[in-house]
């Protein structure tokens, strides 16, 4: 499947299997910059995925999935041409470049480019073998092992539902801007939901990780094991659980995971399209208290391994590390190129898309809060009655009025500073400027996620990471059935 | 077009399969076009032309199958595509449940159900662009609060989708989509919101007009300006016919014959019995002409057709594609949904929530106390039990009228005792999506806010 040029030259992979030269990519992105373009950009992706999924105990389904094309962007001021094919050869590329460049009125010569090759400053998933290499003996082995041991894990375990899916993604970006990069991106993920049944009682559990790693790390020290857990725990758990209050109170957020609060609250917010066009809530504030002063919240996209990390963005500039939140001073935007050069602002290397067919905006990478100095013990001990949420389902944000709303998949009630009850069903909602202003203490426990996050924006999914030390936040509705 | 025709790619793709082995085969290929563009305030802001082939094969080896897809149409990558997905096959377990339908239960009809507008796959950059820029202008011009704009879009799409499979089908057909949206922004005393408005259609004739989407568009907007949280309350909800309809997509999702093996709907156990109150009917129909959801055979060959999933509050059909019936012991409803790069499953074709006789107008005057909900956010819907609690937006009813906006409040019950409490059901049903139901009263939920 994967060779060994594919893995080390993405390059020259797509030179070669596409029959391109360099002087035709130069003279392909110098005629899309013609007709008076500000920017032009190719994007190649050759993607393999394959997945294998368990239900009732037999590995019942495989897919294999490639996907290859080519995407030609071309800006003129604020407006985007884009066109794209999944066929890649000279004539198509120059088909797209003049679908693409109509959006330049003004006509003009072609220009000339020079590209040269980089290579990415970071390496951050550099693996001796590929994901798509793993045997698939072994996939199907792991996928057993885990129905053997969430069923032996309770009698009351009834169903398991797995998946593993292994991913390598070759990029290449040419752009007129003199660019010519390439990427190999590689990723894993794994997928464990559990029914539980107590007599007419069912509930599920899920939980999940992975990263751009091997496939072996999800062998490392039994971590496919403890996601079964994990994912059983859940189900059980639910089958115990009292309705979840209504109303405001007092919430902690257990760490990990529950990050994703930032990335609903205020990460998108802080987009710089958002921004740029003034539809954010956090528009023009910039330099302004947005959260209490223990909040330092960062974007780094250079974590080795992780699954919302990238050597080079999907336009080509090296990811970074962004502090959008110092000490509860809003210090900084996530940019992509069109967004950086209309606000006049550097690029943060968070121009990402979903593929070749998709145009990139600026997305987040991991997004996380720095650790604190409480301890998560004195944290939920200070709070009278409350809710401890550890896991989440998942959120969703309205960034032009800041109301977000996430569902918590595992949380329960805080009474006399003791974590009691599981509570099933709660939803928490509340308004990302004014959020991270309630954060009351911060714990010393920063945990980043364990790799499932995806987010959509504009229909559009790209995989990212979130991460959180222990937070109480004093006053969030939390919306349960039981008032009162 | 390619230059082969999809169908001989689909004949080729299937004897490549028998040759490596595959004991049953079937493929689908699509081919198509679009257009998106974009407007904001006034100019154009993006343009995106694109023209997209994709293939997908199942093979079986006896009781074992896999899926694959690809984009590379030639004859050595469809060698390569069946060898590989022949190969995947054979690491799978068996699974005697698994195969292609009876040669029987195919259908040889491919009725014309006018899916595709030849004046949708006309449509030129320039008419978009027009067509958004007028929406947009609309929905500025309603109203000096609405002062910013996240833009107007217009998008078209065309395309032909071949099945074929070693049972024996053989079936294509074209669809057209277009749609039309506006995203206005209102602000009003130093805070902003953002609502929407679209129409989407086969038919470009169809679609409503560019003032029509952006006046709408302008309106949800306004009405939002000014909103405020309210008690923690029981009180009774109206969901609007776009939120109502998703109250159906739980339903369509909870009577797959998928969720239903595996354990995960709230619906299991219930065929039978009274779910809804017996001014309640549901339908599954795949065959309306014309249709968003409508096709003319299913994603394994079998004829669709209209399945009362509720009838009268009864819950009297679950939705099958053949795999899912065979595990329990069924019949396929012809609901098999097939994309390019997975396995069938199951999916509602235009699920519809038969209309009643109320005005929505009617139903906000029977309300003393309530919520009008026309925005849910978040994810909070158990599949499994039901449980829901969902972030909410829309109007406060006081005394039958509706009274102001309200915001960062949640709404939440349970599906079951939500259906059951269905108390008036609209005469207001758009046939704008392919899961639509009128404006619906729930006689009590509770709200969350202070």
């Amino acid at each position: 499947m994967a060779s060994d040029v594919t893995t080390r030259e993405p390059v020259r992979f797509f030179l070669e299997r596409f029959g391109l030269t360099e002087q035709v990519l130069e003279q392909i992105v110098g005629t899309a910059i013609a007709r008076r373009a500000d920017y032009a950009d190719l994007y190649f992706e050759f993607r393999t995925m394959q997945s294998l999924s368990m239900e009732e105990g037999i590995v019942k389904t495989a897919n294999q999935h490639i996907a290859q094309g080519v995407g030609v962007r071309v800006i003129a001021g604020d407006k985007t041409g884009y066109a794209y094919s999944d066929d890649v050869s000279v004539e198509s590329l120059r088909l797209a470049t003049r679908s693409a460049q109509a959006i330049a009125y003004e006509s003009g010569e072609s220009q000339a480019v020079a590209v040269h090759r980089t290579t990415p400053t970071h390496d951050l998933y550099a693996l001796t073998r590929s994901p798509l290499e793993a045997p698939l003996t072994d996939q199907v082995d792991l996928l057993n092992r885990i129905d053997i041991a969430a069923r032996g894990h309770n009698a009351r375990i009834k169903n398991v539902m797995a998946s593993v899916g292994v991913e390598q993604k070759l990029v290449l970006i040419v752009s007129s801007a003199g660019l010519v990069v390439g990427d190999v991106q590689p990723l894993v993920r794994l997928n464990v939901t559990c029914i539980a049944e107590d007599g007419t009682n069912r509930q599920q559990g899920t939980y999940g990780g992975g990263g751009r790693v091997e496939f072996d790390f999800l062998m490392q020290n039994d971590r496919y094991l403890r996601f079964t857990r994990a994912a059983a725990d859940q189900a059980l758990r639910n089958l115990q659980a009292v309705d979840a209050p209504a109303g405001t109170m007092t919430v902690v957020l257990g760490p990990g995971w529950p990050g994703v609060l930032l990335h609903e609250a205020i990460g998108h917010g802080l987009e710089g399209d958002f921004n740029r066009k003034k539809t954010s809530a956090f528009a023009e504030l910039l330099g302004q208290p947005v959260a209490s002063p223990l909040c330092t919240v960062i974007d780094d996209g250079t974590i080795a391994n992780r699954r919302g990390s990238l050597n080079v963005d999907d336009e080509g500039t090296p990811t970074g590390r962004t502090v959008l939140i110092e000490k509860g001073i809003l210090r900084g935007y996530l940019q992509d190129r069109l967004n950086a050069r209309l606000m006049g602002m550097p690029l943060t290397g968070n121009g990402r898309r979903e593929s070749f067919a998709h145009i990139p905006m600026p997305r987040m990478t991991n997004t996380f809060m720095l650790a604190g100095e409480s301890t998560p013990e004195d944290i939920v001990r200070s709070v009278d009655r409350g809710l401890y949420a550890a896991y989440f389902g998942g959120g969703q944000v309205d960034i032009t009025n800041g109301k977000f709303v996430f569902s918590a998949s595992e949380a329960y009630l805080i009474e006399a500073g003791e974590i009691t009850r599981p509570v099933k069903g709660a939803t928490l909602i509340g308004n990302g400027p004014d959020v991270l202003k309630r954060i009351s203490m911060v714990g010393n426990d920063l945990h980043l996620d364990e790799g499932i996050g995806t987010c959509g924006k504009d229909g559009q999914s790209v995989p990212v990471g979130v991460g959180l030390p222990t937070v109480r936040i004093d006053g969030l509705t939390v919306g349960g059935t039981h008032a009162g | 077009m390619s230059a082969q025709p999809l169908e001989e790619i689909a004949e080729l793709l299937l004897a490549a399969a028998k040759r490596n082995g595959a004991t049953a085969a079937d493929v689908v290929v699509a081919e198509g076009d679009s257009l998106d563009v974009g407007v904001r305030l006034g100019t154009v802001e993006k343009l995106k032309q694109a023209r997209q082939k994709h293939l997908g094969l199942r093979a079986f080896v006896g009781e074992r199958s896999a899926v694959t897809s690809s984009a590379d149409f030639s004859r050595a990558a469809l060698e390569k595509l069946a060898a590989d997905t022949c190969a995947l096959a054979r690491i799978i377990a068996p699974d005697p449940f698994s195969g292609l339908p009876n040669p029987a239960d195919i259908t040889t009809a491919t009725p014309d159900l006018d899916l595709y507008d030849p004046e949708v796959a006309g449509l030129t950059p320039e008419r978009a662009i027009a067509l958004a820029t007028e929406a947009e202008h609309a929905a500025m011009a309603a109203d000096a609060r609405i002062t910013n704009s996240e833009g107007a879009e217009a998008a078209a799409s065309t395309d032909q989708v071949v099945y074929a499979s070693s049972v024996g089908f053989r079936g294509t057909y074209r669809n057209s989509g277009v749609s039309l949206s506006a995203v206005p922004i209102a602000s009003e005393n130093g805070s902003m919101q953002r609502d929407y408005w679209y129409s989407a259609q086969r038919k470009l004739a169809r679609l409503e007009s560019p003032d029509a989407v952006g006046r709408k568009a302008a309106e949800r907007v306004l009405r939002r300006l000014n909103a405020r949280r309210v008690a923690t309350c029981e009180v009774p909800v109206i969901f609007d016919p776009d939120m109502a309809s998703g109250l159906m997509r739980h339903i369509a999702a909870a009577v797959s014959g998928y969720s239903l093996y595996k354990g995960t709907s709230f619906l299991i156990g219930k065929l039978g019995q009274r779910i809804a109150p017996q001014f309640m009917t549901v339908v599954d129909d795949g065959t309306i002409i014309g249709a968003l959801g409508s096709k003319p055979f299913d994603g394994e060959g079998l004829a669709t057709r209209r399945t009362v999933v509720i009838d009268q509050g009864v819950l009297t059909n679950y939705l099958f594609d053949t795999y899912s019936a065979r595990k329990l012991q069924s019949h396929s409803t012809g609901n098999a949904s097939r994309s390019v790069g997975s396995a069938p499953y199951v999916a509602s074709t235009n699920f519809i929530l038969q209309a009643g006789t109320t005005s929505p107008q009617e139903i906000i005057r029977s309300v003393k106390s309530g919520l009008y909900v026309t925005e849910l956010i978040g994810f909070g819907v158990n599949p499994v039990t039901g449980d829901y609690s969902r972030g909410a937006v829309g109007q406060w009813i006081e005394n039958g009228e509706l009274a102001y906006p309200v915001e960062e409040i949640t709404i939440a019950g349970n599906l079951l005792a939500m259906y059951d409490d269905i108390e008036i059901i609209g005469n207001d049903l758009d046939m704008r999506h392919s899961v639509i139901a009128p404006t619906i009263k729930i006689a009590r939920m509770t709200v969350a806010g202070d």
